[in-house]
Parts: C-alpha cells; sequence; structure tokens
C-alpha cells in the first residue's frame, strides 16, 4: 500500500520510484501529457510515466496499456483510471482523469465555439478541409502499421475477421452494436478454440 | 428511446452505449458516430462532421474529444461535458473494476486470449473509419492525392504528424483541395 506522504505540490524530475505520487503531481503529469498529445497522447503518457517519473517500469507500463487496450472505450482515458487508482485509489483516478481530461476539453470548447461563430468562412473551411484529407492519411498509415504483426504472422482467421468488421461497418453501415454483438464472442470462441487444439 | 426527448439526455445515451462497444478506442467508433450524427439524429452535416475530425486532429489531448465537438454542436458547452462524460466514465468504471480484479487474479489466460481475439474486430472498426472519413474528406482527386501522400509520408517517415496536418491545411487555404 502506497504511504500517506503529503502530495508534491510540483512533479520533480528525480522523483525515486519508492515515492507513488499524489494527487496533484497526478493531475499536473496527466494534464502534461495530454497538452502535449497531438495526434495521441499515448507515446506522451509512456515517456511522462516510465522515462520521466519512473512511476513504473516499461514492462509495468506496457502490461497496463495492454489491458486498457482489450477494453473498449478511449484507451489512454482508461489508463489515467487505472494508472492513478494504482497509487491513490479512486481520489487517484479522479486526479488523473481529470488532469487528462479537463485541459483540452476547455481548448477543444474554445475551438467548438470559435467553429459554430465562424465555421461557415470560407478560407476557414477550406483550411480544415485540408487538415481532415491529411488527418485521414494519418489514420490509414496508423492502422496499416497495426495490421503488418497479423499479415507477418499470416494470421487468416483475424484477417478474415478484420475484413468482415470492415464491410460490416464502413460498406454496408450496420450499427456497431449488432455487429459487434456477433463478432465478438465469434472471434473469442474461435480464438479459445485454437489455443486449445495447438495446445493439445 | 423518443429521438424528441431531450438532446442532452439523446447525447448521454447515445454515447455512454458507444463507450461500452467502443472496441480500439475513439477511433474505432468514428464510424457510429458518423451513423448517429449524420445519418441518424441529422446533428450535422458530412462536411461539417469532416471539420470536427479536422478539428479534433488538431487539438491536443485524446482522440476521443471528437465526441465533445460534436457535443457542443448539439446542446453548447452542457452538451460538450456530458458528451465527453458519457464517452469515457462507463468505460472507466469498467477499467477501474476490471484491473482490480485481474490485479488479485495473476496468471489468467483470458486477458491474452480477449485481446487476440478483439485486436482484428478493432482495426476492421479503424480501416472503417478511415473509409467513412476519406469518403467525406475526399471529394475531388486532389483532395485524395492529399490523403495518400500524407499516408506514404507518415508511413515511410518519421515526421511529426503534426507538420502534415498544418500542411494539408496549407494545401486547403491555397484552394489546391
Amino acid at each position: 500500500m502506497p504511504p500517506d506522504s503529503p502530495p508534491a505540490a510540483i512533479p520533480a524530475p528525480d522523483l525515486p520510484t519508492s515515492i507513488p505520487p499524489g494527487l496533484t503531481a497526478l493531475f499536473v503529469a496527466f494534464a502534461k501529457m495530454s497538452l502535449a498529445g497531438f495526434g495521441g497522447v499515448l507515446v506522451f503518457a509512456r515517456r511522462g510515466i516510465v522515462d520521466r517519473h519512473c512511476w513504473m517500469t516499461a514492462d509495468q507500463f506496457n502490461e497496463t496499456y495492454a489491458l486498457c487496450h482489450f477494453l473498449p472505450g478511449p484507451n489512454i482515458v482508461n489508463l489515467s483510471v487505472v494508472f492513478g487508482a494504482r497509487f491513490r485509489g479512486i481520489p487517484g483516478a479522479v486526479a488523473a482523469f481529470a488532469g487528462l481530461l479537463g485541459p483540452p476539453v476547455v481548448i477543444v470548447t474554445v475551438l467548438a465555439a470559435l467553429y459554430a461563430h465562424f465555421g461557415e468562412i470560407d478560407a476557414l473551411r477550406r483550411i480544415l478541409a485540408g487538415v481532415s484529407c491529411a488527418a485521414v492519411g494519418l489514420l490509414i498509415t496508423a492502422v496499416f502499421r497495426m495490421m503488418m504483426p497479423l499479415i507477418r504472422r499470416r494470421d487468416l482467421v483475424g484477417l478474415v475477421f478484420l475484413a468482415a468488421v470492415f464491410s460490416a461497418i464502413g460498406l454496408l453501415r450496420l450499427p456497431l452494436q449488432a455487429v459487434l454483438l456477433v463478432a465478438i464472442p465469434l472471434s473469442i470462441g474461435i480464438t479459445f478454440a485454437m489455443r486449445r487444439r495447438a495446445a493439445a | 428511446m423518443n429521438p424528441d426527448s431531450n438532446p442532452i439526455w439523446t447525447l448521454a445515451w447515445t454515447f455512454g452505449l458507444m463507450s461500452l462497444f467502443a472496441v480500439g478506442g475513439a477511433n474505432a467508433a468514428i464510424p457510429e458516430m458518423h451513423r448517429i450524427a449524420v445519418d441518424v439524429q441529422h446533428w450535422m452535416t458530412d462536411k461539417q462532421f469532416a471539420d470536427v475530425f479536422a478539428i479534433s486532429q488538431l487539438s491536443p489531448g485524446p482522440n476521443v474529444l471528437i465526441v465533445t465537438l460534436i457535443g457542443y454542436r448539439v446542446a453548447g458547452v452542457a452538451g460538450a461535458l456530458v458528451a465527453t462524460l458519457a464517452m469515457c466514465v462507463p468505460t472507466v468504471v469498467l477499467a477501474y473494476y476490471v484491473s482490480r480484479f485481474l490485479g488479485q487474479t495473476s496468471h489468467s489466460r483470458w486477458p491474452a486470449i480477449i485481446q487476440t481475439a478483439l485486436v482484428p474486430l478493432s482495426l476492421g472498426l479503424m480501416g472503417a473509419s478511415a473509409l467513412i472519413l476519406a469518403l467525406t474528406s475526399d471529394r475531388t482527386w486532389t483532395a485524395g492525392l492529399v490523403t495518400a501522400f500524407a499516408a506514404v509520408l507518415a508511413f515511410a517517415t518519421r515526421v511529426n504528424p503534426l507538420w502534415l496536418l498544418l500542411a494539408g491545411g496549407c494545401l486547403g487555404f491555397a484552394g489546391v483541395i
């Protein structure tokens, strides 16, 4: 259990591993990671938690992230809560969650208000159209990068499931819940059966 | 649910339910967000959805903040807050309890099996996101070219994605797209 030492007001760069972060430190650290994270916070979260603050080893971080990745919802938001709770219980979870989401939500809300006022201006529309074209390119790259392990392993079952979900959602435009309520049990069942056969 | 009811309530249950099905994170839920915001509820046009996606990518913070923008569009600041919390709170409560449960029962092989089973599904969802966003954003062949170019550059180099987004914005401003 973490000792109840008073929270450090500012996270010192050389915080020893033995001292668990306080609530303020959690809030500030996650706010910083979040505000640094353009196009994804994961890299900055790893840098902050593992390299800068030494709050977790790289393996612990990977393990925690893997857990948050197989759970539904925004992975990094899940990570903030699991991480905060590990050190400071529910108050820690709330502090990390608020740090991660609070500041960027304020920024995005201001941007949303600006867009509501100026969204019809032609120059802005053109700029956003350009940004969104590039952002789609980045998304395509991210998907391909993550597909590479499946292709390299010649994971035929995985690729079939990938193609099926892609078609159901992207081409047929079926509702997400309906597709996943079929796909998740099927995929888990087949994965389990294949593991058993491989082990036998 | 009655679509004529309070829009705040509609946002809350729409995103609250969606969050529990967002396997692979916020980017995997984009097709569902588009389906509901554009096709079902008519909260915004196709073009506005593409704009909202662009703004969310330009902003710091997790990708999930696209729901903040959708919420604001529907019901102002209250809508922004409700949509964000609805998209995050159910799953973090789940994550909290699952992590505590797994902390007690180590050596379970189920997390690994579930993860292996879910990765292809989340990739399929993200692929669908890319397709739908490409269909809403890339209306001209030059726009498609910018997308392809950004994808290749991001794949082949380690350039900061923010530069690619800004370059896209400049090309858009110049009227190329």
